[in-house]
């Protein structure tokens, strides 16, 4: 075997590895989290700071039964999950972690991403559809049509981004946010931007990456106090876990991208802090939108499907296409 | 009323939201007839916790029965023996000394901030926001703390008796008091930031489940229910008991008919029961918390005598049929959940599901109430 | 238009401070009491089930006049008595407390004039049989008095 594919099939595990580790423990800190937001500890019995407790639900998810219910699709109920956990771990592979640290760098990496994430809100439809069941029928309904609503606004800002740096490539888009937070995108003081507006784009996106995980306050798809549990409402132990699982990953890749695209990636924010590796700045980064999307899921109430589709349709959308206008006629003029 | 559903030969299903569902708090059915997302018809179904108070008044003894009554809204407790504890007083004609009665006003009040506390947290978390629960459950704990201090336990109050009181309260709950009222405020003012001005939670209900005065008189509703559609009526002033003519307070009117009016006016509902709260805790006179001359066996006249009361969940009134001996030949207790949550079978046609099961949040229903 | 932009504008700054909020509350030191690790300490008129006051030679108070069990609505309180030879009052031998109907009114310490019943502090009440909460009174004032 040559050494490249030796190195391929050692990243690709090894984004895997990653993918499944943070899906995991993702779960104790969202767990946590929430219990300190409501001044309560959260899991602490099981091994120290409760870090035991997610192999522990993993042990016990899969130590109940499998039930398929009868007169289902078997087919579709069993490819659901499986299907959901799928661009997840996928969309690991094209990441950049730092300079060097990549599994397989593609000149149309955003693309796959994007075109990944397309793929998983069919596990949604799967999933409703074949549970015969009302409430997961309704259920799946609605995040199929919240899926669409919200895919456009996040391609339309993806493409701002694409329009300033020239390129696909997610390395290359990181490497053109120069060396220190005056450079990032988000910024518009030195960046290539000079566009004003970067700051509610990165909003706009950032909206857009809630709604696509089916996350609070847009996480209608499992409306806990209406349609109980909503579209996994007939999945037991495994299949729930691999769903639980695919929202977490799911969540680190719209992280991932959100930082790629907007905050720099690997680079710290000043450059005399370059003694760090990039590594670490990427993962801090990360870290702290998750921390923002749990933060944000503890705090408020849920949308209804009109006000969200009215979200999209109506607000998003018109600014998001504004601003591809603007930055458009911005690059013409400077 | 509306007509048992029958499925149509059109494209509707019916959604059964089941005696076990989170979202009903408790166990009450609701069967839907939708059409896709919109609600064509609906059928509230109740009984399923049906625990025959009314027969066992027949059957206990007037001091016996003092009990039952805090097990019907186990949320607001003191209200309702409150109700029970003036009619039987009014009938047998026993005077009850001022200062209990003033004890009686302060226990009243801060169980129906408990209440409101509750049911704050859990219509909030019907909404899908889940950390103010906690918030108010934490401020509820501070209420509930003072008064097992006195009373002895948390919720189910057998507090008060015919003639007075069960035991005085002592200086250590007029200092918690006093201190709680303060941080109360502080609370509200915090719930104020983080759910009222909310947009979310705003578009949740703003112009959501339009409910009009004429609907509001036509079932008999009460408390915020009806204040929310603009009817200004409150037993505590328009029938007025106890010592509530000697207190200053205000009545809270929204006009709007919707979902956000019926919250606003529970949420100035507390702050009026603060309010009420202060102003008793310093008007306290001292003397005996019972009457000296308070009879162990009651029989009351015979003659029919009915009495109302202002709780946190509407106008729940007693009547009393008594022949003279020691029990009673009826006793009939109106729920106010019970004309309050008729309204929704006529109220929902043509709402979405969340909707719907916002404005249910919003009727503050407490199923064993309806059941008795 | 004008309206469009600053209903966008004062959503974003509300949610904005509801998240401040949390935030704070965040960094709140916790409320909860981890039980059974810790334990509360009850108040002092905390109603648990009734128990038998005894006077200095350890014998119940109780003259069993049968107050307390006319004055329960749910009809948990049977007792027992004998008279003695040469005594003038009754003396208790059975007090039996059926605690699965117990309601805890404290109708019956309420009624008994002798000073004889109060409520304990008992709250870790549990089992698997019923049969174990029937209880003897006197055999668990006698057990304390061990």
């Amino acid at each position: 075997m040559s050494t490249t594919l030796l190195n391929v099939i050692f990243a690709v595990v090894a984004a895997i590895a990653f993918a499944a580790l943070n899906a995991a423990y993702l779960v104790w800190a969202e767990r946590r989290g929430a219990g300190r937001i409501q001044r309560r500890p959260g899991p602490n019995i099981n091994g120290p700071l409760g870090l035991l407790q997610p192999p522990i639900d993993g042990l016990k998810l899969m130590a109940k039964q499998l039930m398929i219910p009868g007169g289902t699709d078997k087919v579709l109920f069993i490819a659901a999950p499986v299907l959901s956990m799928f661009p997840a771990i996928m969309s690991f592979v094209t990441i950049p972690f730092s300079s060097t640290i990549v599994a397989r760098n593609m000149d149309v990496g955003l693309l796959m991403i994007f075109a990944f994430a397309s793929s998983g809100s069919m596990a949604l439809l799967f999933a409703g559809w074949s549970s015969r069941n009302k409430y997961a029928m309704m259920s799946a309904v609605r995040s199929v049509s919240q899926a669409v609503a919200y895919e456009i606004p996040m391609l339309i800002t993806a493409m701002t981004i694409v329009m300033m740096t020239g390129t696909m490539n997610l390395m290359e888009i990181v490497n053109q946010q120069g060396p220190s937070i005056l450079h990032w995108n988000i910024f518009p003081v030195f960046g290539n931007s000079h566009n004003l507006l970067m700051p509610f784009s990165f909003l706009i996106f950032f909206t857009c990456t809630l709604a696509e995980t089916n996350r609070a306050p847009f996480d209608l798809g499992e409306a806990e106090s209406e349609l109980v549990a909503g579209f996994h409402i007939e999945y037991g132990s495994m299949g729930f876990g691999l769903f639980f699982m695919a929202e977490y990953a799911n969540i680190v890749i719209g992280s991932c991208v959100t930082t790629i695209l907007f905050l720099g990636g690997w680079h710290p924010p000043l450059p005399f802090l370059g003694f760090i590796p990039g590594v670490i700045w990427f993962l801090l980064k990360i870290y702290m939108l998750i921390a923002t999307f749990i933060w944000i899921r503890w705090t408020f109430p849920r949308t209804t499907i009109y006000g969200l589709l009215n979200l999209s349709w109506k607000i998003l959308i018109p600014l998001s296409l504004f601003n591809l206008l603007f930055t458009a006629g911005l690059l013409k003029v400077f | 009323m509306s007509k048992p559903i029958q499925l149509g030969p059109d494209e509707t299903f019916v959604l059964n939201v089941g005696p076990q569902h989170p979202a009903t708090h408790g166990v009450l059915r609701v069967k839907m007839r939708m059409d896709g997302e919109y609600i064509v018809d609906s059928e509230t179904v109740i009984g399923y916790i049906h625990r025959m108070h009314e027969k066992m008044g027949e059957i206990k003894p007037y001091p016996q029965y003092l009990m039952n009554l805090s097990r019907m809204d186990y949320l607001g407790a003191v209200g309702y023996s409150h109700g029970h504890v003036l009619c039987v007083e009014k009938a047998a004609g026993i005077e009850v000394p001022e200062r209990a009665e003033y004890i009686r006003v302060i226990m009243v009040e801060l169980n129906r901030i408990a209440s409101h506390l509750f049911w704050f947290g859990a219509f909030v978390m019907d909404l899908g926001g889940f950390s103010p629960l906690m918030y108010a459950l934490q401020d509820r704990e501070h209420i509930l703390d003072m008064m097992e201090a006195v009373t002895g336990s948390r919720l189910t109050y057998c507090y008060f008796r015919f003639g007075g009181l069960y035991n005085d309260i002592d200086d250590q709950f007029i200092d918690a008091a006093r201190r709680f009222i303060p941080r109360m405020r502080k609370s509200l003012d915090k719930y104020d930031k983080l759910v009222t001005g909310n947009i979310i939670f705003r578009k949740r209900l703003e112009g959501n489940a339009f409910l009009s005065k004429e609907t509001c008189r036509k079932y008999g509703a009460s408390s915020a229910v009806a204040r929310g559609s603009g009817i200004n009526f409150d037993v505590r002033k328009n029938e007025p008991y106890s010592v509530y003519p000697e207190l200053d307070f205000e009545v809270p009117v929204f006009h709007e008919c919707d979902s956000l009016a019926r919250y606003n006016v529970r949420m100035a509902e507390i702050e009026q029961s603060l309010r009420i709260v202060e102003q008793a805790l310093d008007k306290l006179p001292d003397g005996l918390f019972m009457a000296e001359k308070a009879p162990k066996i009651i029989k009351p006249p015979a003659g029919d005598y009915y009495q109302a009361v202002e709780t946190a969940r509407g106008s729940f009134g007693v009547r009393l049929v008594s022949d003279g001996t020691k029990t009673p030949y009826r006793l009939k207790l109106r729920s106010p959940t019970y004309s309050n949550m008729h309204l929704f079978d006529e109220t929902c046609r043509g709402m979405m599901i969340m909707d719907a099961l916002a404005f249910m949040g919003s009727l503050d229903l407490v199923i064993p109430e309806i059941d008795r | 238009m004008g309206a469009y932009f600053s209903e966008i504008f004062k959503g974003l700054w509300s949610l904005f401070i509801g998240m401040s909020i949390t935030f704070r509350e965040f960094f709140k030191p916790v409320v909860t009491v981890p039980y059974p690790y810790e334990t509360l300490k009850m108040p002092e008129r905390y109603r648990g089930h009734v128990e038998l006051i005894e006077d200095e030679e350890g014998k119940p108070n109780c003259i069993v006049c049968m107050a307390c069990e006319r004055a329960c609505p749910s009809n948990c309180i049977s007792l027992d008595g004998e008279k003695p030879e040469g005594s003038k009052k009754k003396v208790l031998t059975k007090y039996r407390l059926d605690f699965t109907k117990c309601s805890l009114c404290g109708s019956c310490v309420e009624a008994c004039k002798f000073n004889a019943l109060t409520f304990s502090k008992e709250y870790n009440l549990a089992s698997t049989r019923k049969e174990d909460f029937y209880f003897d009174l006197l055999q668990r004032l006698e057990d304390r008095n061990k």
